[in-house]
C-alpha cells in the first residue's frame, strides 16, 4: 500500500520530447562542431588532436566524422577557436556519410536514395515498433543508456515504441558496441531471424566505427560489416535522447521536419 | 625485465609453491598477469592481498618455455587467470583440472596467439564457436543455453545452464563473445589516449578504470596530483558508486516485479546521471581523471552540487528503506544464491560480494589511496548470509557512505584556494607500476609497464572477472527462476570479463 502513495508523489516526470523539447535534452555534450576560422593558418596539426582520426583536413577546411568521435573533448579543449561542443541530441542520421561534419560525403541525391529506401520499408511500421537489442562488444555503458529507455522520465512505450525478447517479434535491431569476432555469428544470426521489413540501428560511435577499441585482432571497425546499417546515432555512449531521435529518424514518427 | 618494486623473483617452477604458501600464511590471492616480451620470454606476475599491501611473486618463462607447474591445484582462485593466460599467450599450466578456453577460443591447432606485451602484429584470429557439451547426464536433464543474445537489453555472455525441470544442477559460463583484444590495444597507444580506453574497459565503471590507471602512471613518476583533483576524483568515483548499486537494486525490483519501486529507482539513477553530466558534461564522467590530476574544475558549484546530492540522498534512502520492508520482495532474495563464507573466503571474493558473505576487505580502507587516505566513512556493515539480501543491504550501505564521501570532498574543495592547481605534467613513464582502487564492482588492479615513455603493457585487472567465476557456486539449491537475482546481486559488468 505505502508504494501506491510513493508512485504518485512526483507527479508527471517524462520527457515532452520528441514532441517539444524538453529543457535538458540539450544541456550536455552530444557532438563536435567545426567552427568557422576567420584567419588562413596552417592546418595541418589540427587532425593530430583527435585520438581516433575523427578530424581530417581537406583542401583547407577541417571536418569532423562524428562516426569516430568518441567526444573526449581533446580538440575543443586544445583548440577552442575551431572546434566547441554541441549540445544538441539531435545526432542521428541515415546513411553513415551524413555524421561528417560540416557537409557530409554523400550526395543529395544519394540521401534521398536511402530516405525513400527506409520510408518505404517502414511504412507498416508506423504506430508500433519493437526493437530487439544485440550487444555486439560494446563497453556496457551503452546499455545502460539503452535500458534508461524505459525509465519514467523517457518512457518509449508511449511512443508506440517497445523492447522484445524474440528477433522473430521484432521490426528494428539496435546494435551496440564495436563487432567483437565472437558476436558476428549470433548478431547476422539475429537479423536473419527477424522479418522483412526490418530497420538496423548502429547505436554509438563504437558501433559506426569501432572508435578507440577497434578494428583489431577481435574487433572488427563496427557492425556495418555485419549487418545492412539504416541509421547512424554516434555518442561515447549515446544519451537516451539521442537514442530517442535515432528512433525518430528511423520511423518517423513525426513529420517529416523531424528527422534530418 | 624490470621488477616490480618490492616484488619476490623465483624460478617458474616455485611460484605455484611461493604463491599456495602465502595464501597459506593468510594472503588473498588477488590475480595472475602474463606479459610477453619480444624476444620471445613471458613474465609472469602473481598478485597477493594482505597486511595493506599487494605483494608480486614474479618469475619469468624464457623462449620457448610455454608451460610451468599450475597453480590452480593448490590455489583454485587462479583457475580463471590459467584458463586466460593459455588463451592469450599460448602457455600452458601443467596440472590445470580444467583448461577451457575462457576469453579467446581459437580454432585450429597451435594458432597464433596476442601475447600482449610484445609488439608483433596480430591479425584476426579464427574463433571456435563450436556449442559446450553437456556435463550432466540423466533422465529429463536438459540444457538451455541461455545467450549470448538475451532477453532483454543486457551485455552478450553466455550462461549455459543445465537442469532437470525447475532446480539449477549446473551452471558454466562462456565470455568469450565480447573479447575486445583491449590489452593489445593498450600498447598502441600513449598514456593520453590510454585513459581514454581505461574508460571503456568497464564502461559504467569508468571512473574507477581512469583513476586506476591514472595513478599507476602517477606511481611511476613519484608525483602525486593536486589536492583539489583527489577531492573532485572522489566526488566522481563516489557518484558511479551510487549510479552502478543504483543499477543493481533497479535489476532486483524489475525481476521481482516491484513496478512502482522500479520507477522510484530508475528515476533517481536518471537524476543522478544529469548530476553527474552537470558537474563534468558527461553522464557517465568520462574525461574528467586524467594522468596527473583532473582535466577540468567542476562545472557546477559546491553549493548547487551538494543541494542536488543531498536531495538525491533522501530520494533513495527512503524508498530503499521501504523496499527493504516490503515482504513481496524480501521473499525473492532471502536465502537465494547462497555464497556461504568459506566458499567466499576460499576465492577472496571482491567488493560487495565478498562482504554480503562476511568479507570486510575494501582497498579504501585497506590500502587507501588519493584524497581517501584524508577523508573518513562508515564501511559497509558486514553480512554473513552471503545471500542476494546480504548484498543488496551491504549495496544500500554503500550508497549512503559514498553519499557520505562525496559530501565530504565537496566540503573540501569548497574550502579550496580561489584557483587551485588540478593537473600536474607527468615526464614521460618508465618501469612496472601496480595501482588498485576500489570500484563499484570490488577491488579493481591496473599494472603498468613502461619504457622510454612508451607504454608496453596494460592489464587491468577487474572484480567482475573475478567474482564471476564465482558465480556457479551460488547455484546450489536454487532454481531457475532465481536466475535473476543471483546474476543482478552480483552487479558484474561483462565487457569487464572478456578484456
Amino acid at each position: 500500500m505505502p508504494w501506491v502513495f510513493r508512485g504518485l508523489r512526483e507527479g508527471v516526470v517524462t520527457t515532452p520530447y520528441p514532441r517539444r523539447p524538453d529543457g535538458y535534452d540539450s544541456s550536455f555534450r552530444a557532438s563536435v562542431v567545426v567552427l568557422e576560422s576567420s584567419e588562413a593558418q596552417d592546418q595541418t596539426d589540427l587532425a593530430a588532436l583527435c585520438p581516433t582520426s575523427a578530424i581530417e583536413v581537406h583542401g583547407g577546411k577541417a571536418r569532423v566524422d562524428r562516426g569516430r568521435c568518441i567526444l573526449c573533448g581533446r580538440c575543443v579543449a586544445i583548440r577552442p577557436d575551431r572546434f566547441a561542443f554541441s549540445s544538441s541530441p539531435e545526432v542521428a542520421t541515415i546513411g553513415r556519410g551524413g555524421l561528417v561534419v560540416p557537409s557530409g560525403v554523400e550526395t543529395d541525391e544519394e540521401l534521398a536514395r536511402l530516405r525513400s529506401d527506409l520510408a518505404r520499408r517502414v511504412r507498416a511500421l508506423r504506430r508500433s515498433v519493437h526493437i530487439r537489442h544485440v550487444d555486439a562488444g560494446s563497453d556496457g555503458s551503452e546499455e545502460w543508456e539503452v535500458a534508461a529507455l524505459s525509465n519514467p522520465v523517457y518512457d518509449v512505450q508511449r511512443l508506440g515504441i517497445f523492447f522484445t525478447a524474440s528477433p522473430r517479434h521484432a521490426d528494428v535491431l539496435l546494435v551496440t558496441g564495436a563487432g567483437s569476432a565472437g558476436m558476428v555469428g549470433p548478431l547476422r544470426t539475429t537479423f536473419e531471424a527477424m522479418p522483412d521489413p526490418k530497420v538496423v540501428i548502429a547505436a554509438g560511435t563504437d558501433a559506426i566505427s569501432g572508435g578507440l577499441v577497434g578494428p583489431s585482432y577481435a574487433t572488427r571497425g563496427g557492425i556495418a560489416s555485419v549487418v545492412p546499417v539504416d541509421v547512424f546515432v554516434p555518442g561515447s555512449p549515446p544519451s537516451p535522447f539521442s537514442l530517442l531521435h535515432a528512433f525518430v529518424v528511423a520511423m518517423r514518427l513525426l513529420s517529416d521536419e523531424g528527422g534530418r | 625485465m624490470t621488477t616490480a618494486p618490492g616484488s619476490l623473483r623465483l624460478e617458474h617452477g616455485e611460484l605455484a609453491r611461493a604463491v599456495a604458501d602465502r595464501v597459506a600464511a593468510g594472503g588473498r590471492f588477488a590475480a595472475l598477469i602474463a606479459s610477453a616480451r619480444d624476444d620471445g620470454s613471458t613474465a609472469l606476475r602473481a598478485l597477493v592481498a594482505g597486511r595493506g599491501a599487494l605483494d608480486t611473486v614474479e618469475t619469468e618463462l624464457p623462449p620457448g618455455v610455454a608451460h610451468y607447474p599450475a597453480l590452480t591445484p593448490l590455489v583454485p582462485a587462479a583457475a580463471w587467470y590459467e584458463r586466460e593466460i593459455r588463451d592469450l599467450f599460448g602457455i600452458e599450466p601443467a596440472g590445470h583440472p580444467r583448461l577451457d578456453p575462457l576469453v579467446l577460443p581459437l580454432a585450429g591447432t597451435a594458432p597464433p596467439r596476442p601475447r600482449p606485451g610484445a609488439s608483433a602484429q596480430v591479425a584476426a584470429l579464427e574463433l571456435d564457436t563450436s556449442p559446450l557439451p553437456a556435463h550432466v547426464a540423466g533422465e529429463g536433464v536438459f540444457t538451455i543455453p541461455y545467450g549470448p543474445v538475451r532477453s532483454g537489453v543486457f551485455e552478450s555472455i553466455e550462461y549455459l545452464v543445465e537442469s532437470y525441470g525447475e532446480d539449477i544442477a549446473h551452471l558454466r559460463t562462456r565470455v568469450y563473445y565480447k573479447h575486445r583484444g583491449l590489452e593489445r590495444r593498450f600498447s598502441e597507444l600513449d598514456p593520453a589516449d590510454g585513459v581514454l580506453l581505461a574508460e571503456r574497459v568497464e564502461g559504467a565503471a569508468s571512473v574507477a578504470h581512469a583513476m586506476a590507471f591514472s595513478q599507476a602512471l602517477e606511481a611511476l613518476s613519484g608525483i602525486d596530483p593536486p589536492r583539489a583533483a583527489g577531492f573532485l576524483r572522489v566526488v566522481h568515483a563516489e557518484l558511479e558508486r551510487v549510479a552502478n548499486h543504483l543499477d543493481s537494486v533497479i535489476r532486483h525490483t524489475e525481476g521481482a516485479g516491484q513496478a512502482v519501486a522500479y520507477a522510484r529507482m530508475t528515476l533517481h539513477k536518471e537524476r543522478l546521471m544529469r548530476l553527474r553530466a552537470a558537474l563534468c558534461g558527461h553522464r557517465f564522467g568520462r574525461g574528467v581523471v586524467v594522468p596527473g590530476g583532473v582535466a577540468a574544475p567542476p562545472l557546477l558549484g559546491t553549493g548547487e552540487a551538494l543541494a542536488a546530492v543531498a536531495e538525491l540522498e533522501l530520494a533513495i534512502s527512503e524508498d530503499a528503506r521501504a523496499l527493504m520492508t516490503t515482504p513481496s520482495f524480501l521473499d525473492r532474495l532471502r536465502r537465494t544464491g547462497v555464497i556461504p563464507h568459506d566458499v567466499a573466503a576460499g576465492h577472496g571474493a571482491l567488493g560487495p560480494v565478498g562482504r554480503g558473505s562476511g568479507l570486510g576487505e575494501d582497498v579504501r580502507v585497506e590500502r587507501p589511496y588519493g584524497a581517501y587516505r584524508l577523508l573518513g566513512f562508515q564501511p559497509a556493515e558486514l553480512r554473513e548470509e552471503g545471500d542476494a539480501l546480504a548484498r543488496q543491504f551491504v549495496r544500500l550501505d554503500e550508497i549512503a557512505s559514498a553519499f557520505h564521501l562525496a559530501r565530504q570532498a565537496f566540503d573540501e574543495l569548497a574550502q579550496l584556494d580561489q584557483e587551485p592547481s588540478w593537473r600536474h605534467e607527468l615526464p614521460p613513464p618508465d618501469g612496472v607500476a601496480l595501482a588498485s582502487v576500489e570500484a563499484p564492482q570490488g577491488e579493481l588492479i591496473y599494472l603498468v609497464e613502461a619504457a622510454a615513455g612508451r607504454i608496453i603493457r596494460v592489464k587491468p585487472r577487474t572484480a567482475s572477472f573475478h567474482n564471476l567465476a564465482l558465480l556457479p557456486q551460488a547455484f546450489r539449491g536454487d532454481i531457475l527462476t532465481d536466475f535473476v537475482f543471483i546474476e543482478a546481486s552480483f552487479g558484474l559488468q561483462i565487457a569487464g570479463v572478456a578484456g
